[in-house]
């Protein structure tokens, strides 16, 4: 990119707040997948007003534009696959509005996800969407890529959370899309821009709903010596329509990854475990909770322990949300999938994923949102090797592939990206995916925001590389 | 509409079968949208068929409106053009019912009573507790994203659709989404086409999760003189842990209408609602479900909040009278349009705490126009307000159309005015078609609007698809 233009930008933004150093991009090369994409410069405006000027100058130089919160995104939405400037959301970290009353938040795109909920817990509010990646993620990413997390079971994915939004669109025009009241008439754009990917428009505002603390909670802890017992447990919870909040699945190989980090108190000798939560009142929890119980034993729970306090809860999700950072630990690089299947296919889809794994010469870890039959099954490498990467690689495509083939999905909360891009023929049609890119053509005609991203550009797998896997610090999904 | 020509419709009839084209002039009556009847209605068999007419329409610039039931026709603006209704009512099968996954597939055409009937025999249902049960179809609900009671615990279809097949106006079979409950692979175009009045594809197949239906369900009323205080309440509700399933607030006149309509038109033996309907105060109107557990707790609660905000009454509705308020709030809409044939009616989002300023507004602008304004508000912040010009007869405005349509467009203006001022939005989702000359059903367009039109030609190149009776012109 032009020394000019960098210039221009430091002019505009402040020496500090735009980085074009090799060095100093490494970092933005990176995000929680295995992708990889250099920027020209990165840039961290603090205002609306200096993205637009961000735009133009991008717009008139037509060079692409991708924003990004944190980083912690699993499908390489954030990265800047054909370079050009990087947003990055960071110092647009306020919380502009408050309503508490009437459950709405109007925050920058740079806020911090568990930071939001921290700011309305004294009214007994919290923001619903809680990737585990929470501490760090921000809530610009989660709109971006409709984040989930082990809650959205019960209180819907980012979507139902968004009310409004303030876009920048690539024009540099300011739209406002929805609002803080219900049902903005015309077209749903709000609902079409949640989950684009960063590639209809920047992102510089957005209202979101704001969710009643549930009166109680109990977690529940089933350990099972099976694989088979406990997702036929899952199964039967959902077909007896017990709905509980949160119902998360870690198999023998994961737990005993995570107790080794951890000691979340799960036992290293089972087969797997179910962590499972009910909340609401608290008459309607005590019930759900002896519901839960029942099931579990009916398929041969070894044992279901209740969380007995706060502490004890706490500690279980611990296990659950540091669960990649664990898993980091034991391995020099790992590939995290996000299949989604109908929750009736979850006994088969398991077995099947171990034989695909054994044949092409992996142990793949199972840890996932079972509640919602989206499956995140980890495949470790060692990206050194560039022939076990290749058939990492084989292997995450052959589990795709099943997924879909029981009616289910490629992504269930990561993103398509550029991870998942050569994908979506098996999941759309050609005339389904010109149809998308139209619509993303009405809104980001020229290409610039976040370009070579969801869709197949017709370039093999050899694109691909790899980075080694840092060994703290590591990417948590939701 | 000028006869068609008797190609087009040879044509017509070689897609969907002879027997499934309508073109007597007492068959089209009934497709007929504001006033304006189309010079044929095709039946179309199969998505196949639909994408063929579309085509074929979209060669010969034919103007479609695409319904089934036929129950929200009213909505929007008159066509600007209007040739030919595509009827779905014969796509009305289940696609794919896992009850065990609690996941639907239903193709569009499907009626709400049938679709209810399907999920009951699982104990499940879908949360669209939506007016003219016996007519409405899930793809017109769907289309013109008409809201429910239900919203408040369960949200709205924008939070449980999980994928849709349509046809664009060049004739393509498109989908997006799928039939898991968790899914981001793809734009989320099945979201654009909720409210989009079949003005960016017709809607062939849609996919749902489903919902358990609570064990047992009960209601709560609490009557109020004056709307803040009901509000107060509804605030109270929210601030508390408390879920329930409806919360909505009734003005006197409302409960006056169901109290004298209700027998006949839910076509049940419920009888009429008993002295526990007041008809001289503000009600609010919570329903709630669960174990016996969360019902008590329910009911012990609700009526010590609503003795706490000084409730005249309070009382709890079981079995016998608990679908009869649910089923008048169902219908609420349809009830008020049988009040007056011109009845015109309102819906607003407004945020919760500016509903009580919004109402004063509301009266206001229609006292000043003897127009009787009959108010349901609903407790996530959405408002209804139906005037009906004949309900008072000696005080209305003259009788005379004009100045008919000039009060009431007065009214609707200020109502609009009211709804911007408090931060929020209004439109009219059915008023008599001689207001559509004077106001603008959809309110002023923002200035989203221009990305609105950009979709539109995006999805419907030739604007075929509902000419002019969506927001904008579109």
């Amino acid at each position: 990119m032009d020394r000019k233009i960098i210039r221009e930008l430091e002019t505009l933004l402040g020496e500090k707040a735009v980085l074009s150093r090799p060095e100093d991009l490494r970092l933005y090369e990176y995000d929680g997948s295995v992708e990889l994409g250099r920027p020209d410069c990165a840039v961290f405006p603090r205002t609306t007003e200096q993205v637009v000027e961000i735009v133009k100058r991008a717009n008139r130089h037509k060079i692409p534009i991708v924003g990004r919160g944190a980083g912690t995104g699993l499908s390489g939405g954030a990265l800047a696959r054909e370079g050009g400037i990087l947003i990055v959301f960071s110092r647009m970290n306020k919380i502009l509005e408050l309503d508490l009353e009437n459950q709405r938040a109007v925050v920058q795109p740079g806020v911090v996800n568990m930071d939001l909920t921290s700011a309305v817990q004294h009214a007994g509010l919290y923001f619903a969407p809680d990737p585990s990646s929470q501490k760090a993620c921000t809530i610009g990413g989660n709109v971006m890529e409709n984040a989930g997390g082990p809650h959205t079971l019960a209180y819907g994915v980012t979507t139902s959370h968004v009310t409004g939004l303030e876009l920048v669109l690539p024009t540099a025009e300011v739209v406002r899309v929805g609002g803080k009241a219900l049902d903005a008439p015309g077209y749903d754009l709000t609902g079409l821009v949640v989950g684009s990917e960063g590639t209809m428009a920047i992102v510089t505002e957005i209202t979101v709903k704001l969710t009643r603390l549930p009166e109680a909670a109990k977690t529940l802890l089933a350990v099972f010596d099976s694989i088979d017992d406990t997702t036929e447990t899952v199964v039967d919870i959902t077909a007896r329509a017990i709905t509980p909040a949160a119902c998360e699945m870690l198999d023998g190989w994961t737990l005993r990854a995570v107790e080794a980090f951890i000691q979340a108190g799960f036992p290293l000798d089972s087969a797997a475990v179910l962590l499972i939560e009910v909340d609401g009142l608290r008459e309607a929890i005590e019930a759900q909770a002896e519901e839960v119980i029942e099931v579990c034993n009916l398929h041969h729970a070894r044992e279901v322990r209740v969380a007995k306090d706060e502490q004890e809860r706490q500690r279980l999700w611990a296990g659950r949300k540091n669960a990649f950072g664990a898993i980091g630990r034991i391995s020099p690089s790992y590939y995290v999938q996000d299949g989604v299947i109908p929750r009736t296919k979850l006994p088969e889809t398991l077995r099947r994923i171990d034989e695909i794994g054994k044949a092409n010469g992996f142990e793949i870890g199972n840890i996932f949102h079972a509640g919602d039959g989206n499956l995140h099954p980890i495949i470790l490498f060692d990206p050194r090797n560039p022939d076990e990467f290749e058939r990492a690689v084989i292997t995450a495509n052959e589990i795709m592939r099943f997924c879909i083939s029981v009616g289910g999905s490629i992504t269930g909360e990561h993103g398509v990206g550029m991870e998942k891009d050569r994908m979506m023929p098996l999941l759309f049609s050609e005339s389904d995916m010109d149809l998308m890119q139209r619509v993303r053509g009405a809104l980001n005609p020229g290409g610039l925001l976040n370009p070579g991203k969801i869709f197949p550009a017709g370039k093999g797998c050899g694109e691909i590389r790899v980075r080694p896997m840092p060994v703290t610090a590591s990417p948590t999904p939701a | 509409m000028s006869p068609a020509p008797a190609t087009t419709l040879a044509r017509l009839g070689a897609i969907v079968g002879a027997d499934h084209l309508l073109t007597e002039a007492s068959q089209l009556a009934r497709y007929a949208v504001d006033g304006v009847a189309p010079a044929a209605a095709a039946r179309p068999g199969s998505t196949e068929e639909i994408a063929e007419v579309l085509r074929f329409a979209a060669a010969e610039k034919l103007a479609v409106i695409p319904t089934a039931g036929g129950s929200k026709l009213g909505i929007g603006m008159p066509p600007a053009r209007y040739d030919l209704a595509l009827d779905l009512g014969r796509m009305n099968r289940v696609l794919a019912y896992d009850p065990r996954d609690l996941t639907l597939g239903v193709e569009a055409g499907m009626g709400m009573a049938q679709l209810a009937e399907v999920l009951a025999e699982h104990k499940q249902f879908l949360p669209l507790l939506v007016p003219f049960t016996t007519q409405a179809t899930i793809g017109g609900t769907i289309a013109t994203g008409i809201d429910s009671p239900l919203r408040q615990y369960y949200g709205t279809a924008r939070d449980f659709i999980l994928g849709v097949e349509f046809v664009t106006g060049d004739g393509t079979v498109s989908k997006s989404g799928g039939r898991v409950v968790k899914n981001v692979a793809g734009y989320d175009l099945h979201r654009l086409m909720i409210g989009a009045l079949g003005t960016l594809g017709v809607l062939t197949r849609i996919n749902f999760r489903t919902f358990p239906v609570p064990p047992a369900s009960r209601g709560f009323l609490a009557t109020f003189p004056t709307f803040d205080a009901a509000l107060e309440l509804r605030h109270r509700i929210a601030r508390s842990p408390l879920q329930p399933l409806t919360l909505e607030i009734l003005s006197p006149q409302l409960a006056g209408i169901f109290s004298r309509r209700a027998p006949r038109l839910l076509g049940m033996n419920l009888g009429p609602p008993g002295p526990w309907l007041s008809t001289s105060e503000w009600t609010l109107a919570a329903g709630y479900g669960g174990n016996q557990q969360v019902l008590a707790r329910h009911e012990k609660d609700l009526t010590r909040l609503a003795e706490e905000t000084r409730a005249t009454n309070s009382t709890i509705l079981g079995d016998a009278e608990r679908p009869l308020i649910w089923g008048l709030l169902r219908e609420c809409i349809s009830l008020l349009l049988d009040e007056s044939p011109r009845a015109t009616i309102v819906r607003a989002g407004v945020l919760p705490t500016d509903l009580g300023r919004w109402v004063n507004a509301v009266q206001q602008a229609a006292e000043k126009h003897f127009c009787p304004a009959v108010i349901l508000a609903r407790g996530c912040g959405v408002g209804y307000v139906a005037l009906l010009p004949e309900g008072k007869p000696a005080e209305s405005v003259s009788d005379t159309f004009a100045s008919l349509s000039a009060g009431l467009a007065g009214v609707c203006g200020k109502i609009m005015e009211a709804s911007a001022a408090a931060g929020g939005h209004a439109t009219i989702p059915w008023c008599p078609t001689e207001l559509k000359r004077r106001v603008n059903v959809w309110g002023t367009p923002r200035d989203d609007f221009d990305l609105m039109w950009k979709l539109k030609q995006v999805f419907d190149p030739q604007n075929i698809l509902s000419p002019g009776r969506f927001m904008g012109g579109i």
